[in-house]
């Protein structure tokens, strides 16, 4: 459904998707940085465990919530892509302790 | 005009349990409630089924919170069997977690006090280590000190108790009115005529139930509702594994995971803004009590207003000038909704309010009668 712009010439910056090593355009957020994975849903509802992503991708909705370096429940649409950073899947309830 | 057996005055928890217990008792009743911009305390409140701190100075309450507190697992499976809407009613008992040697030396004493004078309570104090036994997944902060643990306490989600009230309203043939405030009751001939903007309604029985709305409406009926708005604020948290197994007073884990923080105190008067100040405090407090909160994010907050008596405690009446005038008002409205369904509902029912609601009676703020 999503598709980068063809004149889009920024620099590279490699980050871990779930585990997996992808380049993104310096300057994306983690959405963005899960959409170019190709990572489908990026967390599972805690109230019901339906699977959900993204939605307005400018703050708004929280739908986007994942654990970003280790911290959980960041709004990705929100975070700007650094070099190694790691954006993983919010699966349920986040845990305190 | 249209004609019911009772009319009730406020569709919040106190005046829909009323009407749900009028109306399963073939009473043809209906339930009058103003629109979504009202004062209404049912949607504000944190859900606690509640005795352990009821009744001090006044025993009726703690006998009268307790009648519920045992009525309430039915009225719970009752309402899901009526409704399909399950109030996620858990009764696991209640904690007060104290902080400090001090504030546990004081609920030790209330506790005393409170079993002096009502046999009903059965709170033990517990020290950190047994406090500790009881959630054993919540890393207590330095300070606390122990809690004290009521086993007949317990909570439910008040938005969906509301929920189920009103639809049991509907499947029991009774009407629920939404958006039509009472504006004025009138009594001739042994009959009340009520006039709402949807026109005038005429019944036998009327009960005063609207929250903050009683105090205007009740004088006409020679009714006494001597009653101010008390603010409290809510703090919620996103939605986190579960960890608090049994609630305590301010801290509550919901079935969805997110934790409730409350309540304040103040007296702005009809002002249900937040203020960053309360949020500070009650954030602070929850903090020391769970640190590992510290990283819990805050969703939400909200604000609502106590409907509360000079002594805090319920105020029952009927009318001695226009007899079928009754009134009801109270500030624990969740915790009270069994008992207002099955004795009060009774009560109203059969015509007249048992002895043991006597003490409930307004007149007790009376100075001269008192003297
Ligand atoms: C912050 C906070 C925390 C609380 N925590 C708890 C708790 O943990 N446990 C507990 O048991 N209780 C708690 N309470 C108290 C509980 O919410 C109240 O006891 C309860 O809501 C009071 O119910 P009520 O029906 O009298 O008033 P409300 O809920 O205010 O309802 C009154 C209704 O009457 C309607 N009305 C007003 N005037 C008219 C009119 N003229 N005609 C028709 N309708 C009218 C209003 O629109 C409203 O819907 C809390 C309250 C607050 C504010
Ligand atoms: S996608 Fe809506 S807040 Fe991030």
């Amino acid at each position: 459904m999503f598709r980068r712009l063809p004149e889009d010439a920024r620099a590279l910056v490699t980050v871990e998707v779930e585990g997996r090593t992808v380049a993104v355009p310096a300057g994306s957020s983690a959405a963005a940085a899960a959409l170019i994975a190709k990572l489908g849903y990026t967390r599972t509802s805690p109230a019901t465990g339906e699977k959900r992503a993204g939605y307005c991708f400018m703050g708004v909705c929280f739908d986007c919530l994942m654990v970003i370096d280790g911290e959980p429940s960041q709004q990705a649409c929100l975070v700007t892509v650094r070099e190694g950073m790691r954006i993983e899947r919010q699966l349920g309830a986040r845990r305190l302790g | 005009m249209r004609t019911y057996d009772a009319v009730v005055i406020g569709g919040g928890i106190v005046g829909a349990a009323i009407g749900y217990g009028l109306a399963k008792r073939r009473v043809n009743v209906a339930v009058l409630d103003e629109g979504d911009t009202a004062l209404r305390a049912a949607r504000a409140n944190f859900g606690l089924v509640w005795l352990q701190s009821k009744g001090d100075g006044m025993p009726a309450y703690g006998h009268w919170t307790r009648r519920s507190t045992e009525l309430w697992p039915d009225f719970a499976a009752e309402l899901a069997d009526a409704t399909g809407i399950r109030t996620e009613y858990e009764k696991r008992g209640g904690l007060v977690i104290c902080l400090g040697e001090a504030e546990l030396e004081s609920r030790r004493q209330l506790a005393l006090r409170l079993h002096n004078q009502a046999a009903v309570y059965d709170t033990e104090v517990l020290d950190r280590a047994a406090l500790q036994a009881l959630v054993p997944k919540m890393r207590l902060g330095a300070e606390v000190t122990g809690a004290s643990y009521c086993p007949h306490d317990g909570h439910a989600n008040p938005l969906l108790l509301l929920k189920a009230l009103h639809a049991a309203l509907k499947s029991h043939v009774a009407a629920y009115l939404p958006d039509a405030p009472a504006r004025a009751i009138a009594y001739r001939g042994g009959s009340f005529t009520v006039e709402t903007p949807a026109g005038p309604i005429a019944a036998a029985r009327v009960v005063l139930a609207a929250g903050h709305g009683s105090a205007a409406l009740a004088p006409a009926l020679g009714l006494s509702a001597p009653i101010r708005p008390e603010r409290g604020q809510i703090l919620i948290t996103e939605r986190l594994d579960h960890f608090l197994p049994l609630p305590a007073s301010g801290l509550r884990q919901t079935a969805d995971g997110t934790v409730m923080i409350g309540a304040t105190h103040d007296n702005p008067g009809f002002d249900v803004s937040t203020t960053a100040d309360a949020s500070a405090k009650l954030a602070h407090r929850a903090v020391r009590i769970a640190p590992d909160l510290a990283r819990a994010r805050l969703v939400r907050t909200w604000a609502g207003l106590r409907v509360l008596t000079p002594d805090g405690c319920p105020i029952y009446m009927e009318s001695a000038t226009c007899p079928g005038a009754f009134l009801a008002i109270c500030h624990s409205g969740v915790t009270l909704a069994a008992v207002h369904a099955v004795d009060l509902a009774g009560a109203i029912a059969d015509g007249a309010l048992p002895a043991r609601l006597a003490p409930f009676h307004p007149g007790r703020f009376d100075v001269s009668k008192a003297a």
